[in-house]
């Protein structure tokens, strides 16, 4: 069982050695990276399988029990979010490998790619096994590295300028961590969660509530919680666009991930949640007016990332097993859709060579196929039934109400206005750009017209093709898409499951006890 | 826990010099700060394992006169990343510099558009229109000025 565990991190690890030995031979890389990913999904599914059934899964490394050692530790939440992440993290290698196997000229440079992609893979996967605050900083950092080489990719002056935002904000949010690590670590003597769930509740209520904001400070950064949001629509767009995906699906997940993990098991009074309830508010209604702002596809997608994390923060502040649960849904059903759209819109961007959707239109009769996966992530998030974004929110709407404070009612009232402007934004986006006349649109300025002369011609990501999309690169997009509609089907086990999940984050005793006692 | 107070003013300055220099325009600069950053937050990963004793390792000192090896193992690993992440901020000085000749950072396009609006609507311009109409343009016309 405890090999379980421990291999998504090593099988990933030792894959980005692989490849990079590899960096050759294009088709051994290409299968390679494959097979881990395929090898750590299944891994992910038993775990799931195994912690639904057994309970929490806990390694301690190097034969250090906690809470001295570093411990991986799996629960249902963890597990949960890992299977989804593995899913979407095959699906846009795939995609990634079908775009630079079509378009010889363009592609990534294939050596630098994979190693970085698996890297991200294995933080990924150790931010969501982490057993301790310390262990949980250096998945962060796996993951920000691998997503610095990864959004710089081929050194464009565009990316170069993008990526320097993304980077410098991402290093002052990793140096705070630190920070708080270190004054966590002075105060309590500990880093090991389930230790620091003890001890935080004999300190001083001032210096509790100075360490939940700190961390929530620190997460919110990653997750781009408004205010802490402006860098997301500013870097990411700039990325090629299966990057731009993983990042939007997997990346601000991981820091919601980590609030919830901190906020139920470090303060289980919810010291925190007022305070998230009113950055829930905010960062829906300032994300989403954002979104109907803007007329570039990708950053107005971008900005209804940030709307929705907002989503997420209400179900984990109304801090009721409901309002968790709900907001775990949310997670689940929100890494898959938002990662769907962002490849439709490369797919769309492929074809035309633009994304500004004032330049596009009649998209639906040029090509169907991305118009339908457009759609229905688009009205999944939306809410529109019986879509899976319909049923989170519903999830999250039913734990408001049962729970029937005042300011969750008023937030609750934002999250319906919320979803009306998600549908303005993506209406606006489908009547333009999709319906609307055929126009022969101009694609984008050459990227290279400004690049100096030694620019890698390599990483021209070849855009404005004008040729139907290879199955190859539809297909993983296609299969998001199911996947999401998938969740609609297995929505009453998923949310079983959540709820499951809820009650252990909110009565976090048995995860203390089975980690304190490991060996 | 004793720590020292002059060790704490440290980190406050390395801190504050650190955020000085990060909100600069220049990359290289940028660079430094994150070093010094890094070495603010090292400083009091060590402070938090409180004073300074004897090396913790077993058979040179008694357990009871030993350095906390806990916040030293943090502090290492720590080091590692913020000389893995000072590279590759290295790596983007040169791709910038091999790019415009400087380590500065140019205007933010979005930035750029959303003034030259403000500048347009103080002149009594007419703003272009912000989404919706295609029919009014001519297609693939730019809507940029």
């Amino acid at each position: 069982m405890s090999v379980l565990v421990v291999l998504p991190v090593v099988m990933s690890l030792a894959g980005a050695a692989g490849v990079l030995l590899l960096g050759h031979w294009a088709v051994a890389q290409r299968a390679l990276s494959i097979v881990v990913h395929v090898v750590v999904l299944g891994c992910a599914v038993a775990l799931l399988v195994v912690v639904d059934t057994v309970g929490p899964q806990v390694v301690p490394l190097g034969g250090w029990a906690p809470p001295v050692g570093i411990a991986l530790v799996a629960d249902r939440l963890a597990a949960l979010l890992l299977v989804v992440s593995m899913t979407v993290l095959l699906a846009v290698l795939l995609y990634a490998i079908a775009q630079s196997r079509t378009d010889l000229e363009g592609g990534f440079p294939a050596s630098v790619f994979h190693p970085a992609y698996l890297v991200l893979t294995a933080g990924v996967c150790l931010a969501f096994l982490s057993g301790d605050l310390f262990t949980l900083f250096v998945g962060f950092e796996m993951v920000l590295t691998a997503s610095y080489v990864l959004v710089t990719i081929g050194g464009t002056p565009e990316r170069l300028r993008a990526g320097t935002t993304y980077v410098v904000v991402s290093l002052t949010g990793s140096i705070l961590f630190l920070t708080t690590v270190a004054l966590i670590y002075a105060a309590t003597g500990t880093v090991n969660l389930a230790d620091l769930a003890m001890r935080l509740g004999e300190l001083e209520p001032g210096l509790r509530i100075t360490f939940a904001l700190l961390l929530l400070v620190v997460f919110a950064i990653k997750a781009a919680v408004v205010p802490l949001h402006a860098w997301l629509p500013d870097s990411y767009p700039a990325a090629p666009s299966p990057i731009t995906a993983v990042f939007a699906g997997l990346l601000t997940k991981i820091g919601v991930y980590a609030m919830i993990r901190t906020q139920t098991l470090l303060f289980p009074d919810g010291a925190a949640a007022g305070v998230l309830l009113v950055l829930a508010a905010a960062t829906m209604l300032i994300g989403l007016l954002g979104a109907i702002a803007q007329s570039d596809l990708n950053r107005m997608l971008s900005f209804v990332l940030v709307g929705h994390i907002g989503y997420m923060l209400f179900g984990l502040g109304v801090f009721t097993v409901a309002g968790v649960a709900g907001a775990i849904f949310y997670t689940v059903h929100h890494i898959v859709a938002t990662t769907a759209l962002f490849l439709a819109s490369g797919l769309v961007e492929r074809r035309t060579g633009t994304v500004d959707i004032e330049r596009l239109g009649g998209l639906v009769k040029a090509i169907p196929l991305v118009g339908l996966l457009f759609a229905i992530p688009a009205a999944s998030l939306s809410g529109l039934p019986p879509l899976p974004g319909f049923l989170a929110k519903l999830a999250l709407l039913q734990a408001a109400v049962s729970e029937g404070g005042a300011v969750t009612l008023t937030v609750a009232a934002i999250t319906l206005l919320a979803s009306v402007l998600t549908l303005v934004a993506m209406a606006k986006v489908w009547t333009t750009a999709f319906w609307g006349r055929p126009v022969s649109a101009q694609p984008d300025r050459d990227p290279h017209a400004a690049a100096p002369r030694d620019a890698d011609p390599q990483d021209a990501v070849l855009v404005g093709t004008k040729q139907r999309a290879p199955r190859s690169m539809t297909a993983p997009a296609g299969a998001l898409v199911a996947v999401g509609l998938g969740i609609v089907v297995l929505a009453g086990p998923l949310q079983a499951m959540t709820e499951r999940a809820a009650t252990d984050l909110l009565q976090p005793e048995s995860y203390v006890q089975v980690v304190l006692d490991a060996r | 826990m004793t720590s020292s107070v002059a060790l704490a003013a440290v980190v406050a300055g390395l801190v504050a010099l650190g955020f000085v220099l990060l909100t600069s325009r220049s990359l290289g600069r940028i660079t430094v700060g994150f070093v010094v950053l890094g070495h603010a937050a090292n400083l009091l990963l060590l402070l938090a394992g409180g004073p300074a004793l004897a090396p913790p390792v077993i058979g040179e000192s008694e357990p009871s006169r030993m350095a906390d090896p806990l916040v030293q193992a943090f502090a290492l690993t720590a080091i590692v990343i913020t000389f893995g992440v000072t590279l590759l901020l290295l790596a983007m000085v040169h791709r910038s510099w091999a790019i415009r000749g400087s380590d500065q950072l140019p205007d933010d396009p979005e930035d750029r558009r959303l003034a030259d609006v403000e500048h347009r609507a103080e002149h009594g311009e007419v703003s272009e229109s912000w989404g919706y109409s295609t029919e009014n343009r001519s297609p693939g016309e730019r809507s940029e000025p």
